[in-house]
């Protein structure tokens, strides 16, 4: 009897002749994600993933192939030979250790025999498995409607038994979908926009840009903790990072005062595409959501979509607050972007920042500015990070 | 180009003391209770270090018990005072302007119920002796007062405190947190009634880790931790007898080079403030009188204080902006609102913190790195 966790693949299923390659990426990304964690071997049997795991690092591994996209759910099973008896043993070991970790009363057999050379039939399986339950452990009863506890019992080459399913994020694997650059700032948003993209199956790199020495070295290195966080679901995330203080200098000394926001931004879209296409990167991803702040208006959007050619993803554009704050939690970057430290937007707001931008005035504004030198210095000061 | 005025944060240790506690841990590790040679080994450099501050503080060396830091020795102080006297009553007084180890620990006290009365500062940061003696009451039993301010320099009038407390009640101990003034200033624990007294190794060029308590021998305090009976039961634990080694190197170089140091550093000190008076809408904010010699507290108005330290760290300058335990949260210093300064002037506060090691030449160049700093942060926010 062997410990293993069964991995389902949710819309990869649906791939086609491209589900192979699919498949390989999510196993190289399963093994990737495992690097230093105590593991057998990783093999698929007809449409799951299998993979062993004994040692003391079961729940490590649980923790870690739980944030790989492509992954619909993990069931931690029990393995055994193609007989009749140890798969009696099996249920039993399934069943007693669940039911001493849960209060159960009810529970149903499901078998799928997908080797037909299986002498008995699934609906037979489940009733002679029921029975060794029903004889072998007190105080449970059987429900086919709605039972407390479904004990799976799937026949291939080997036999799996198992009774939870642990669910994962689904999504595609990260890097089946093209690549991706995030404007990830220190905020809230930017981090949980960068996950959703990468869980439609993109690779994410990231920009970060900074007003040194208006903002902080801990400034920057909060924006890598996010990365780090980041790349726990997404794999290494290349970081750029670029200091536009004089460009926000510039435009504080050259343009209207309630500008200041919204060209701040089209610099830093004009400064991610070149990045962005310099690297064979397709798209910029950002946190914004529709009317959060000034810049995040309609109006603002679409003169921030003007400065360049590039799709730009905002995963969050219906989202409230809220609803963005939780799955910052559940993704576990929340904690870290409430730390106290200014981004490089706070220090250079205006107090009344234009809401409803007309691409004219902002055009006439920045042509009071030498975008393209102010573009290529801040482009020196660039500094690029590995960060995993 | 490194220049460290944030010797008030901490110092770097001096070479000897590295040096001794580079030997010490290599060659002293046997723990000073075992019974051996090693142990006794131990035990001997222990004592030499207490005798050497015991010197430095013209007190005897049971009287000076190791800690592992200014914090502990404080906590310690108070809560070890206040469980003996607490029979006696339930008032306490201290200053607005303590460190957080001081004034948490009171307010914790407060929670528990017992009054306090916060003695204010007047603009200099000093308090005043007459709200002190008319705060005394015939149920105070703890008097805490830091000797030098940590933030501004200002310079506690401790020496008149004793008499003002027994002249209207006996029962009340009296404890100054001396981490900014040990080794900067003349202290007489003796002379002055000082009951307890809290020192640091690492704002003297001594290690991270080590502090030490001063307690009156005449006074019989309960410990608040138990143990294996170590520093006379007073406070147990293996001794961390390298830092105690370090203490000891940085205390007894710091007491030989005290006055040539003081001397240099005040020197210093007025240099940097007549320079300072080239840079417009400034303002000095640490006393000119009864004030620490190494400590400069200024207010560059106009400008974010964290801004011009980043601008400052970029040319090899590092300063504080308020006290660098205090300076990670978003919070304007305490310790300024008390002295009465606008908000902008709160803000735009830098502490400079200086050391034998500092020359005039790098004074020469911090100002002229202040005034461009000072004049391009105020492009943007003078707009």
């Amino acid at each position: 009897m062997d410990k293993v966790l069964s991995i389902s693949v949710g819309e990869i299923a649906l791939k086609g002749l491209n589900r192979k390659y699919f498949v390989d990426k999510l196993i190289s990304q399963i093994k990737s994600t495992l690097k230093g964690v105590e593991y057998g071997r990783i093999y698929r049997e007809q449409g799951k993933i299998y993979i062993e795991a004994e040692g003391d690092d079961y729940e490590e591994i649980i923790n870690r192939v739980k944030k790989v996209f492509g992954i619909v759910h993990i069931s931690p099973c029990l393995r055994v030979k193609k007989d009749i008896e140890e798969m009696k043993k099996a249920v039993l070991e399934v069943m007693r250790h669940k039911k001493a970790n849960s209060s159960i009363e009810t529970f149903k057999v499901e078998t799928r025999r997908t080797d037909k050379n299986f002498p008995l039939k699934s609906p037979e399986v489940s009733r002679q498995m029921g029975a060794v339950i029903l004889k072998n452990i007190e105080g449970l009863r059987v429900d086919v409607n709605k039972p407390d506890v479904y004990v799976y019992i799937d026949i291939k080459g080997y036999i799996y038994v198992y009774t939870d399913k642990i669910k994962g994020y689904g999504g595609l694997p990260v890097g089946t979908n093209g690549k991706g650059l995030l404007l990830l700032s220190g905020g809230i948003d930017s981090p949980v926009a960068g996950f959703l993209i990468a869980k439609r199956g993109v690779e994410i790199s990231a920009i970060h840009f900074h007003s040194y020495p208006f903002t902080s070295e801990r400034a920057e290195e909060k924006v890598k903790t996010l990365a780090k966080i980041l790349s726990s679901y997404t794999g290494k995330i290349k970081m750029y990072s670029v200091n536009i203080l004089d460009i926000q200098k510039a435009i504080n000394q050259n343009c209207p005062e309630d500008e200041m926001t919204i060209l701040s931004r089209r610099f830093m879209m004009r400064i991610a595409e070149r990045v962005a296409i310099e690297n064979g990167i397709n798209a910029l991803i950002t946190g914004e959501s529709l009317g959060q702040v000034a810049s995040q208006t309609i109006q603002s959007l679409s003169v921030t979509n003007a400065a360049v050619n590039m799709p730009i993803l905002r995963p969050l554009i219906g989202l409230d607050k809220i609803q963005i704050i939780d799955i910052a939690k559940e993704i576990e970057t929340y904690e870290t972007s409430i730390l106290p430290y200014d981004d490089c937007c706070t220090l250079f707001l205006p107090k009344h920042p234009v809401t409803k931008p007309r691409l004219k005035d902002i055009e006439r504004s920045e042509n009071k500015l030498d975008v393209e030198g102010l573009i290529n210095q801040a482009l020196e000061t660039m500094e690029v990070y590995e960060i995993e | 180009m490194e220049i460290y005025l944030d010797n008030c944060s901490t110092t770097k240790p001096r070479k000897e003391v590295i040096d001794e506690m580079m030997d010490a841990f290599n060659n002293i590790y046997g723990n000073p209770s075992s019974l051996h040679r090693l142990g006794l080994k131990a035990e001997k450099r222990v004592e030499d270090s207490r005798q050497i501050i015991a010197d430095a503080l013209k007190v005897k060396p049971d009287e000076i018990y190791f800690t592992s830091g200014a914090t502990e020795s404080n906590n310690l102080a108070i809560n070890s005072i206040i469980n003996k006297q607490s029979r006696f009553g339930k008032h306490i007084i201290t200053t607005s302007i303590e460190h957080p180890s001081v004034l948490n620990v009171i307010r914790k006290l407060e929670d528990k119920g017992y009054d306090v009365t916060y003695l204010k500062v007047d603009r200099n940061g000093i308090i005043s002796l007459e709200e002190l003696a008319n705060s005394i009451r015939g149920d105070t039993i703890l008097v805490s007062i830091m000797q030098v301010n940590n933030e501004v320099g200002s310079i506690q009038p401790t020496w008149k405190v004793k008499k003002i407390i027994k002249d209207k009640n006996s029962k009340a101990l009296f404890h100054v947190d001396g981490v900014q003034a040990f080794g900067k200033i003349k202290i007489q624990l003796k002379n002055w009634g000082i009951d307890a007294f809290s020192i640091s190794g690492h704002k003297l060029h001594g290690p991270k880790g080590i502090g030490a308590l001063y307690i009156d021998n005449k006074l019989k305090l309960e410990p608040v931790i138990y143990g294996g009976e170590q520093e006379r039961g007073f406070r147990s634990g293996t001794e961390n007898v390298p830092g105690i080694i370090g203490l000891g190197k940085a205390v007894e170089l710091m007491d030989k080079n005290f006055e040539k140091e003081q001397n240099y550093v005040r020197d210093l000190k007025l240099y940097f403030i007549e320079r300072l008076k080239e840079i417009d809408r400034i303002r000095i904010n640490s006393p000119a009188e009864h004030t620490s010699p190494y400590i400069l507290n200024v207010s560059f108005e106009y400008v974010r204080g964290e801004v011009l330290l980043h601008y400052l760290e970029n040319k090899g300058i590092y300063v504080s902006t308020t006290s660098a335990c205090s300076s990670r949260g978003v919070k304007k210093s305490r310790v300024l609102k008390e002295l009465g300064l606008t908000d902008i002037q709160i803000e735009g506060a830098i502490r400079f913190c200086l050391s034998y090691e500092i020359t005039k030449e790098d004074i020469d160049y911090t100002i002229d790195v202040l005034k461009a700093s000072v004049e391009e942060i105020r492009q943007v926010t003078m707009r």
